[in-house]
């Protein structure tokens, strides 16, 4: 029971720190005075990855490239472009690595469904194991273990004082 | 099932361990270009020392040719420019510049003091072609085959390995 309760913690923990790596911030979450244009672009620039400093967002980063991106986002969108038109704009000059958010393609199938994968392969290992361990103690129980057997024989034939 | 018990794990062991050696082994800087493969991205740039003509990827059509990205500030150009230099005396195959974000008589003054391997270095002041080509981290450089397709990318300095083992021979098969 321990190690059950243990394993559902540190599953509850997995979910949580996925949910907290996130890069994406909540829709809410904008400073007063913002306009739309603006909240709109900093929600696109915190998906895109800078490729100067490649650990921070084109939102996050001072690189001089990251100002010029966010100038060339800005005036793409000013041109009336969507969201999607300016991703596969900077896709097409940098590849999928500047989106935070690997698209679903054949090539990215490892990484979008490889965790579920090995949750799927390793729980089916588990209960393989504990089926089997449930089916190894029940027999054995009778088997290996014949002491109390032996008393119950003693105890019909009347030989023991225990009943007494 | 006593061989399974030890096989199956030992198999995801080195299954791992081969992933984390090849991603260990790769440099994180280097992002494939999308471009390779891709027709060069048009521009229509003043030339560093004729500003009055402009160079559009067209002239250069039936040609090979490298695109060179370098600037006046970068300082890793500076160590890839003596092999750059040592090419253009080579005379196999011709180097344009393209000089990134750069003041002009920065670029100037650099290429007299270093040396100057371009057929024409072309001037892209605000960087706005250097993001049309995905260009991140200067210097890097373009092979261009005969018909305007980006054939290969060299993310940050030339080296003589990538040169000898690398640019050279597909140079060669492309001007064929």
């Amino acid at each position: 029971m321990i190690a059950r309760a243990a394993i559902a913690a540190l599953l509850l923990a997995c979910a949580a720190a996925a949910t907290a790596a996130d890069p994406v911030p909540p829709s809410g979450e904008t400073a007063p005075g913002m306009s739309a244009l603006d909240m709109r672009l900093k929600r696109l620039e915190a998906e895109l990855r800078c490729l100067v400093c490649q650990n921070q967002t084109l939102a996050d980063s001072n690189a001089d490239l990251a100002d010029d991106l966010r100038r060339e986002v800005r005036s793409l969108a000013l041109a009336g472009k969507s969201d999607g038109e300016i991703k596969a704009y900077l896709v097409a000059r940098y590849g999928d690595f500047v989106l935070y958010k690997p698209p679903v393609k054949p090539i990215t199938w490892m990484l979008w469904f490889g965790p579920f994968a090995l949750l799927a392969g390793g729980g089916a290992i588990w209960w393989t194991v504990l089926r089997r361990r449930a089916n190894a103690v029940t027999p054995s129980a009778t088997t290996a273990d014949n002491t109390g057997e032996m008393r119950a024989h003693k105890l019909l034939d009347g030989e023991d004082d225990v009943a007494a | 099932m006593k061989t399974l018990r030890w096989s199956i794990p030992l198999a995801i062991f080195a299954i791992l361990v081969a992933f984390l050696w090849v991603g260990l082994s790769r440099d994180p800087r280097e992002v494939p270009s999308p471009l390779v493969g891709k027709p060069a991205p048009e521009f229509a740039l003043a030339k560093l020392h004729a500003p009055n003509e402009t160079l559009t990827p067209g002239d250069l059509k039936g040609k090979v040719w490298l695109l060179n990205v370098w600037a006046s500030w970068c300082v890793s150009c500076r160590v890839e420019h003596p092999l750059l230099v040592e090419l253009a005396k080579a005379d196999i195959v011709p180097v344009y510049g393209l000089d990134y974000k750069d003041e002009p008589d920065a670029g100037r003054a650099w290429l007299a003091q270093h040396g100057n391997p371009y057929t024409d270095s072309i001037v892209d002041r605000d960087g706005r072609v250097g993001i049309d080509y995905g260009v991140y981290g200067v210097p890097e450089t373009f092979l261009i085959d005969k018909t305007g397709i980006v054939r290969y990318k060299q993310i940050g300095p030339l080296t003589p390995e990538a040169l000898k083992q690398k640019i050279l021979p597909l140079v060669r098969e492309l001007q064929r």
